[in-house]
């Protein structure tokens, strides 16, 4: 039996990859690829607390999870889209016109 | 009526080999399968460690091994079952459209041209594996992988008959829905990859097309599944009976809807004429496969004509009662088993007969996929697109919820499905007389010719 | 401890994981990234069905590698990204802040998981039941029935959103 902590290591090492895409790359759609790496990792904890304690709610949050992640892909991927219009790049450093 | 013209000369051994080969092919494959998927079982494997080893299984160590490599021998079988029925379906599709185009069709290799299959896979395997200069080498490699697998990964979840399946899984049709996803991930790596235009848009396409198709099938599925309540394959199946008007197409008026947008959108999904926009040869030169050669372009040409097998599998599975023998109880197949550690063999039997009727069935309903694709012209992208989101997505909704309904409100009455079965199977039935009265008149108006000269 | 299927089977789903979230990041070109991620979905699933969550494990494939990482791809392809950028960013310092971050984050988790009791699994009361469609679908509708609900308007929003923001003229 693989024991509960192995899949949190796991799981931490995941969202910390995750969390090092977002703060390095500078392409919006890699970004939102390491956001779902995050969300997946958060996902595998669940599981993984729902398996040790037999409780099928964890379950239920992991369907939750998996429906906002795809609403976020589809706006953030339309944001991005509108984003390349007006400026030609998915670039994160250069989209800060509030800033300025 | 139609004159029949007989070959010259006495081919007979070209006949008698292959007439031999065609009839040991499905017998060895099924065969099989069959007895593959009985043993791949613990319990059998446990009696085969005990008896023919001398160890005890549970403590013995290497018992998963046994069990791992009758279930790799299992795969193995099955996954040369997809590739061997892509293969025939493609002879069986060039003869249907050459006699319905008055051509002659394969004819060369083995009579009738049966064996053509195997003389294009070994040209395929001897051509030069051409990758473009400027194409991405590494998702150009890898791109038929993915269909592949997509493919593949289906028949773990395909019934084949009463016990004959590699694994039920409680998700079963849900798990053939997901797999299917490789197939576009795959499809649209092939068209970025190759670096082309044509290669591009016809991955764009296809993906489009795929995604767009999803949505009315998935929602069409699950008015056998609100029926049936299960997800998973076998389970569907059992929920019917084995007369036709007991099949859920007949039982339900919304599943009769069901089961055409089901069917349109899985042309649509494994993109089939009337729906091969991804690859029409008249606008985009081959689609995504215009850079393939060889072996690669083998893999992808296995892959769609699998799916022809694969997609009408399905379609028996969820509305034309499976393998369901007529006349044979679900007890009875329990019953034959008997109480041995290998089922007696009136149950293989029974597991055979399943199997024939599954067979047979899928034959028919890919024939419809056959005469379909030489019947119609390709539609355009946006009537493609019309299709979908305007007229097969609300009526799949619309389906969904009427059977809802009738769930709720009609079947509590168990007369309220059999009247309903009756009904659609004779009007059914009469149309399907019609047509080949038609189909008759229209074959003698023109003066129909059986030529087997040139066979 | 003993070697079980259950063990190799981890393993073999966890060390690819790992590598392939790393190539999400480490990847210079998009497409590759998006491979990766598509692989790294799969091993997670893999996961998930070890952890008896067999429902979310195909709801996994079906949306992300059906449906979330299909829509990346083709948004690649529209905008024909392929190459990052030509010319190497210089990196800023607050990026090498943002790794420092991250190995930090990482520490507070090490300590959190340190002092999670490790219990084994609970032997469940039903296991051919646990994770079911069924099971999975009883609590649904029963506890989370609102959350439920309210996960369909936030679909529906992201729809709507999703539209009126790619969209030009409507």
């Amino acid at each position: 039996m693989v024991p509960v902590t192995w899949y949190l290591w796991l799981a931490a090492v995941l969202f910390t990859i995750g969390l090092s895409g977002v703060l390095l790359k500078r392409n919006a759609l890699i970004v939102m690829m390491s956001v779902e790496l995050m969300l997946n990792a958060a996902n595998l904890t669940f599981l993984a607390f729902a398996r040790q304690s037999g409780n099928i709610g964890g379950h239920a949050i992991a369907f939750f999870v998996i429906a906002v992640a795809a609403a976020e892909a589809a706006v953030g991927l339309a944001v991005v889209i509108a984003i390349y219009r007006t400026r030609g790049s998915v670039n994160v450093d250069e989209v800060r016109a509030l800033r300025e | 009526m139609a004159t029949v013209t007989l070959p010259k000369g006495n081919p007979r051994t070209k006949l008698l080999v292959t007439l031999v080969v065609a009839l040991a092919l499905p017998v060895i494959l099924f065969g099989a399968v069959l007895v593959l998927a009985t043993i791949a079982k613990p319990e059998p494997v446990a009696v085969f460690v005990r008896e023919v080893l001398h160890h005890d299984p549970a403590t013995w160590p290497f018992t998963g091994l046994v069990y791992g490599v009758a279930a790799g021998l299992l795969t193995f079988m099955i996954l040369n079952f997809g590739a061997v029925v892509a293969a025939v379906t493609i002879w069986w599709e060039m003869r249907v459209s050459s006699r319905m185009q008055s051509r002659i069709g394969y004819n060369r290799v083995g009579a009738g041209g049966f064996f053509q299959w195997i003389a294009d896979a070994v040209k395929l395997l001897l051509k030069e594996d051409l990758i473009p200069a400027d194409a991405d080498q590494l998702l150009f490699r890898a791109a038929p992988y993915f269909v592949f697998a997509g493919f593949g990964l289906i028949f773990v979840a395909l019934p084949f008959g009463e016990s004959v399946i590699a694994a039920d899984l409680n998700v079963g049709i849900f798990y053939v829905t997901a797999v299917t996803a490789l197939v576009v991930v795959g499809i649209l790596l092939a068209g970025w990859s190759s670096n082309s235009k044509w290669a591009l848009f016809g991955g764009m396409r296809s993906a489009a097309q795929v995604i767009s198709y999803e949505i009315p099938a998935g929602l069409a599925v699950m008015v056998p599944i609100l029926m049936a309540g299960t997800l998973s394959m076998q389970g569907i199946i059992r929920a019917q009976g084995a007369w036709p008007w007991q099949w859920f197409v007949f039982t339900n008026p919304a599943a009769l809807v069901a089961f055409v947008i089901f069917f349109i959108a899985q042309l649509a999904e494994s993109n089939r004429p009337p729906f091969d926009l991804p690859e029409a040869e008249s606008e985009l030169v081959a689609g995504y496969l215009a850079e393939y050669t060889a072996f690669r372009y083998a893999i992808f040409f296995l892959v769609e004509f699998g799916n022809v097998w694969i997609m009408s599998a399905i379609a028996v599975t969820l509305f034309f009662g499976g393998w369901q023998v007529p006349g044979v109880a679900a007890e009875a197949y329990e019953a034959a088993r008997g109480a041995g550690a290998l089922p007696a063999p009136a149950w293989w039997g029974l597991q055979v007969a399943s199997m024939a009727v599954f067979f047979v069935k899928t034959f028919l309903v890919m024939n419809l996929v056959i005469w379909i694709r030489w019947t119609f012209p390709r539609i355009r992208v946006d009537q493609m697109m019309n299709l979908c989101w305007k007229y097969l997505v609300p009526g799949a909704f619309a389906t969904f919820v009427a059977t809802l309904l009738w769930q709720i409100l009609v079947a509590r009455v168990p007369v309220a499905s059999t009247v309903s079965g009756v009904v659609l199977f004779v009007g059914a039935l009469v149309a399907l007389v019609q047509m080949l009265r038609l189909a008759k008149q229209n074959v003698e108006a023109g003066g129909d010719q059986v030529d087997l000269s040139n066979w | 401890m003993q070697i079980t299927a259950e063990l190799v089977c981890f393993w073999i789903f966890a060390i690819p994981l790992v590598v392939t979230a790393l190539g999400v990041v480490v990847a210079r070109s998009p497409v590759y990234a998006a491979m990766n991620l598509v692989a790294a979905f799969f091993f997670m699933a893999g996961l998930y069905v070890l952890l008896a969550a067999h429902l979310i494990a195909f709801m996994q494939i079906l949306v992300y590698a059906g449906a979330v990482m299909v829509l990346f791809l083709f948004v690649i392809m529209l905008l024909s990204l392929d190459e990052e950028h030509p010319q190497r960013e210089r990196r800023r310092a607050m990026q090498y802040v943002g790794v420092l971050g991250a190995v930090s984050l990482l520490a507070v988790l090490a300590s959190a998981i340190a002092r999670v009791p490790d219990a084994a699994m609970s032997t469940l009361a039903q296991p051919d039941r646990f994770g079911t469609v069924k099971a999975v679908g009883q609590v649904l509708y029963t506890e989370f029935l609102l959350p439920f609900e309210v996960t369909s308007l936030l679909l529906l929003v992201a729809i709507v959103g999703a539209v009126v923001v790619a969209k030009e003229r409507i």
